[in-house]
C-alpha cells in the first residue's frame, strides 16, 4: 500500500492482489486520470443539464401568466403585455414546411443519383461540394437572401406563382419579397445538404447482394433502385428527413433577415412572418420588462422541446436503418 | 412500344432526373461563392482589414475590430470547450464502461442539435444576467458551449479508429492505462482529433444568433473580458440588414472573408482526414 502525492491511497502493481481498491486493475495514476476526464465527460450532461434548468426557471413569469394559452394565443403586444406564441408557431411550421417541399424531392434525387447512378469520381466530387454548402455561415446566406433571393421572389418567381396557382389563398396578395416563402426557399438551401449527405450514406449502406439479385432478376438499374434498394433504405432517408427539419426549425439568422419581421398568421406564402427563432433574435437584446423577455424565453423553451423531440425520432430512424443493414450483410 | 423499351425509356428519364437534381443541389455553393467574390473582393483593402468603423455617413473605414473580436471570441470558446471535450473524448473512448458514455454521447448529440439561438439565451442568462451587461465573456461562453459537444463527438471517433493492438503492444510492455493512453493512443489519432478541433472552430465561427445578446456589438476595440465585443458575423448582419449601401459593401467584403477562411479550413481538413482514411485502408 502507499499514498501517492495528492492524498489518495492506491495500490502499486507489485502489490499482491487483494480486496484492497483495485477498480478493474486500474493503477494510481490510471485512477487518478480516469476520474479527471470522466469529470470532463460527464460536463457535457451536466450543461445540457443546466440549459433547460435555465430554461425553465427563466421562463417562470410566463408560464404562470399565461399558462398552455401561450401556445394557441395569437396576440404579441409588449405595449401591454400580452404575448402568444402562436404567430411565431405558424411562422416557424409554414417556412418549414415550403423548405421541406423543395429539399426532399432535391435532395433524395441527388443521393440517389451519387449513391447508386453515378460513377465513384464524380459522385465524391459532388458530396463534397454539397457537404461544403453545410459549412456556409447563416448570416452569409441571409446576405445573399436579401439582396438576390428577395428581388427576385418580388419581381420574378413571385408573379410568376401568381399567374399559374393564383386562384390557391397560398399565392394571393401583394407581393413584398420577403416573407414566408422566401425564408422557405433560403431554409430549402440549408437543409439540403444535410439530406443529400445522410441519405446517400443510408443507401451505400444497403448490401449489394439485393442490387445484384434483383439485377440478376433482370430488372434495369433504375428498377433496382427504385424498388429494392430505396425502400431498403427508406426508414433511413425518413431520418435524414427529419434531421433536416429538426436543423430547419432552429435556423436563426438567414430566416430572420428574409421572413420581414411582422407577428401575424397569414394564409399567404407572399406575406411577412415571423418565425420562432427569428423573434429571439430580433426582439431579446432589447426587450424591455422582465415578462417581455421571459416570454421571449418560453418560446425558446417551445423550440428545444420540439427541435429534441424530432431530433430522438431521427436518430430512432437512421440507427434502426443501419442495424437492419448491418443484420442483413 | 413494347413492355423492354418502355422499361429502358423509364431508367434513362430517371437517372437524368436523378443527375440534376445533383446538378441543381450544386449550384448554391458555387452561387454563393461566385456572388461574395464578384460583390466583395473590390472592398478588401488595406483600411478594411486595419482601422474601425466610421460613423455612418463617412465613407471608408474598416472592421478591424470585429476581425480580432472573433479571434477572441474563439480563442475563450476554445479555452473551454477543447479541454473538457478532448478529456471527456478520452474518457469515452479509453476509460469509459457501458452506462456513463452512453447519456453522456446521447447528451452531447442532443446538444449539438439545441438551435444556436437557445444556446444565446443560456449564455445570456448564466453569464450576462448575473453580471449586468453584454460582455466578449458571454460569447466566448455561447460558442464554448457549442463546440464542446462536437469535440466531445470528434474525439471519441479518432480514439475508436486507432487499433487495438497498439493498445495491447503498450500494455504487454508494462505500461498503465494512462501511459498508454497519452504516448500511445492520443499521438496516433492526433491529427483527426486536431482536425476535428479546427473544423469545430470553423463551424461556430460563422454563428452570430448566440451572440446577439452575449457578446453583443461594440464599434470600438474591445477593452477587455468583460467588456461587449464586435464579430464578423454579427458585423455582415447588422451592415446587411442597414440602410446604406457603403455598409452593404462592407457586408458583402466581410461576408467574403468569413466564407473564405470558413471553406479553406473544411476543404484542408477534408483533404487530411481523406488521406488518413485511405492510408488505413491499406495497412
Amino acid at each position: 500500500m502507499a499514498t501517492s502525492n495528492t492524498g489518495v491511497e492506491v495500490r502499486l502493481p507489485s502489490a499482491p492482489r487483494g480486496r484492497g481498491l483495485r477498480l478493474g486493475g486500474t493503477r494510481g495514476v490510471d485512477l487518478i486520470a480516469k476520474m479527471l476526464t470522466l469529470v470532463a465527460a460527464v460536463s457535457v450532461l451536466l450543461v445540457t443539464v443546466w440549459l433547460v434548468i435555465e430554461l425553465w426557471e427563466q421562463s417562470e413569469l410566463s408560464r404562470h401568466a399565461f399558462g398552455f394559452r401561450f401556445l394557441l394565443d395569437r396576440a404579441w403586444d409588449p405595449v401591454f403585455g400580452h404575448f402568444g406564441a402562436m404567430p411565431f408557431v405558424y411562422g416557424t411550421l409554414v417556412t418549414s414546411a415550403v423548405a421541406m417541399l423543395i429539399a426532399i424531392p432535391l435532395g433524395v434525387g441527388a443521393a440517389i443519383f451519387l449513391a447508386e447512378l453515378a460513377p465513384r469520381g464524380l459522385s465524391d466530387t459532388l458530396t463534397f461540394l454539397i457537404e461544403l454548402l453545410a459549412a456556409v455561415p447563416s448570416v452569409v446566406l441571409g446576405l445573399v437572401g436579401i439582396f438576390v433571393v428577395v428581388p427576385w421572389v418580388r419581381t420574378s418567381f413571385g408573379p410568376f406563382l401568381k399567374d399559374i396557382f393564383g386562384f390557391l389563398p397560398l399565392f394571393q396578395g401583394p407581393i413584398y419579397g420577403v416573407g414566408f416563402l422566401t425564408a422557405g426557399l433560403v431554409l430549402a438551401i440549408m437543409v439540403l445538404p444535410f439530406i443529400v449527405s445522410i441519405s446517400r450514406e443510408v443507401l451505400l449502406s444497403v448490401p449489394n447482394d439485393l442490387r445484384e439479385g434483383a439485377l440478376a432478376l433482370g430488372s434495369t438499374h433504375w428498377e433496382s433502385t427504385w424498388k429494392v434498394v430505396v425502400p431498403t433504405a427508406g426508414t433511413g432517408i425518413l431520418g435524414s428527413i427529419f434531421l433536416g427539419l429538426a436543423r430547419a426549425l432552429g435556423e436563426t439568422m438567414a430566416v430572420s433577415m428574409v421572413i420581414g419581421g411582422t407577428p401575424q398568421i397569414a394564409a399567404s406564402l407572399f406575406a411577412p412572418g415571423y418565425s420562432i427563432a427569428s423573434v429571439i433574435a430580433d426582439q431579446f437584446a432589447e426587450a424591455t420588462g422582465d415578462l417581455f423577455r421571459q416570454s421571449l424565453v418560453e418560446l425558446g423553451l417551445v423550440l428545444f422541446g420540439i427541435t429534441v423531440l424530432l431530433h430522438a425520432v431521427a436518430r430512432l430512424l437512421v440507427n434502426t436503418t443501419a442495424r437492419k443493414a448491418k443484420g442483413a450483410a | 412500344m413494347n413492355r423492354l423499351t418502355w422499361r429502358k425509356m423509364v431508367n434513362a428519364v430517371m437517372s437524368s432526373v436523378t443527375a440534376l437534381c445533383a446538378l441543381i443541389a450544386v449550384v448554391p455553393l458555387l452561387f454563393v461563392l461566385g456572388l461574395l467574390v464578384v460583390k466583395g473582393t473590390s472592398s478588401l483593402n488595406w483600411a478594411f482589414f486595419t482601422k474601425l468603423p466610421v460613423p455612418v455617413g463617412e465613407t471608408g473605414g474598416g472592421i478591424a475590430n470585429a476581425i480580432v473580436g472573433s479571434a477572441e471570441l474563439l480563442l475563450l470558446a476554445a479555452l473551454f470547450g477543447v479541454p473538457l471535450g478532448v478529456a471527456g473524448g478520452i474518457y469515452l473512448s479509453e476509460f469509459g464502461g457501458w452506462g456513463v458514455p452512453f447519456v453522456v454521447r446521447y447528451a452531447a448529440d442532443l446538444l449539438v442539435t439545441v438551435p444556436s439561438i437557445v444556446i444565446g439565451i443560456f449564455a445570456y442568462a448564466v453569464v450576462v444576467l448575473p453580471v449586468g451587461h453584454f460582455s466578449a465573456l458571454a460569447g466566448g461562453f455561447a460558442l464554448g458551449v457549442m463546440l464542446l459537444p462536437i469535440v466531445v463527438t470528434n474525439t471519441e471517433q479518432f480514439l475508436r479508429t486507432v487499433p487495438v493492438w497498439l493498445r495491447e503492444g503498450s500494455l504487454a510492455l508494462g505500461a498503465g492505462h494512462w501511459k498508454t493512453t497519452m504516448s500511445v493512443v492520443v499521438p496516433a489519432a492526433m491529427q483527426g482529433i486536431l482536425t476535428g478541433i479546427l473544423l469545430a472552430l470553423a463551424r461556430v465561427a460563422g454563428e452570430t444568433a448566440p451572440l446577439i445578446f452575449t457578446a453583443f456589438n461594440n464599434a470600438y476595440w474591445n477593452r477587455g473580458l468583460n467588456q461587449p465585443v464586435s464579430s464578423l458575423p454579427y458585423m455582415i448582419w447588422i451592415y446587411g440588414i442597414s440602410a446604406y449601401d457603403d455598409w452593404h459593401r462592407q457586408a458583402w467584403a466581410a461576408a467574403l472573408l468569413l466564407l473564405g477562411l470558413v471553406l479553406v479550413v473544411n476543404v484542408l481538413s477534408r483533404l487530411v482526414l481523406a488521406r488518413r482514411m485511405a492510408s488505413r485502408r491499406i495497412a
